[in-house]
């Protein structure tokens, strides 16, 4: 249930819309570097190994 | 057992990853507790009205932002003075997340002060020097990526970190020297133990403020674990085109 934000509405929204959006980019993109890099680096071992 | 064992990445890299799924979880169940109580549960504050549940984002990504530069700080003397690279990489780990904690909390202040003071921005003593401490992120990045040499660039990335720790602590006392300016002092003093919020207000923050802690915890070694994965792979690059 949404509360009643009032007057402020749009600048509560606002603060919570833009951080969890930077939050939720920081953590995506996080994932999507680390998973590159483990895909490199297996590739790269591979490589060594054959 | 000693800490510094875990200056061997295999060894880093395997308690990395035991501990982690713990983290994440732990930090998933704070911030979403804090957010969603401090959202949804908690009164509008008498003078502030709604953007008082700004302070649920505002205290804790502050909180880290200073934080990260410390954990920084830390790491670069470690790796100045005993040369690990596990721990120059977990500070170049933990900048874009010290950055984006940053942003965070200069966006929710500015979007809190404007009703509030009436003005988007001020040259207030706090908030200037948490200015200062996100220029002082973007070079420390920039840095990183813009030196070829891993080791040079994290000993020039670490001098940085050194002389950014000046405004990494006037963020945090800047109020008290200058005594002055739009900004309030702290409003949970750890040291005194004293507070001026509410206890209605003051714990889903304290939630908050440790689910803040612990996604920073639980970033910084996914990513110090993706930095040592690049780096043996820039080192197997560099041996094989050695050798061919």
């Amino acid at each position: 249930m949404m509360p009643d934000l009032g007057k402020y509405a749009a600048e509560v929204l606002a603060a919570y819309g833009l951080s969890l959006v930077l939050m939720a980019g920081l953590i995506l993109l996080s994932l999507r570097k680390g998973r590159r890099a483990r895909a490199e680096l297996a590739r790269i071992e591979a490589q060594k190994d054959a | 057992m000693s800490l510094w064992e875990y200056a061997n990445p295999v060894k880093f890299l395997g308690l990395s990853a035991r501990v982690q799924p713990y983290l994440w979880a732990a930090a998933a169940i704070c911030v979403v507790v804090g957010l969603v109580w401090g959202f949804f549960a908690t009164p509008d504050d008498f003078r502030q009205g709604s953007t008082v549940k700004i302070i649920y984002l505002h205290v804790p990504a502050a909180l880290m932002a200073i934080n990260a530069w410390f954990m920084m700080l830390v790491a670069s003397l470690i790796w100045l003075i005993r040369r690990h690279h596990v721990s120059a990489l977990a500070a170049k780990a933990a900048a874009p997340v010290g950055i984006t904690m940053t942003v965070i909390a200069l966006v929710t202040g500015a979007i809190w002060g404007q009703p509030m003071w009436g003005t988007w921005w001020a040259w207030d003593p706090r908030l200037t020097s948490f200015l200062i401490l996100f220029l002082f992120y973007l070079g420390y990045i920039a840095l990183w990526e813009a030196v070829d040499d891993p080791d040079t660039a994290a000993d020039l990335t670490s001098v940085l970190c050194l002389v950014g720790s000046v405004f990494a602590v006037l963020s945090r006392y800047a109020v008290k020297f200058w005594n002055q300016g739009l900004h309030q002092g702290t409003s949970v003093p750890v040291a005194t133990g004293g507070r001026t919020v509410s206890d209605v207000f003051f714990y889903p923050l304290v939630i908050s403020m440790v689910g803040f802690g612990l996604l920073f915890l639980a970033l910084v070694l996914y990513r110090t674990g993706t930095e040592i994965r690049l780096r043996r792979a820039r080192a197997l690059l560099a041996r094989s085109k050695k050798e061919a």
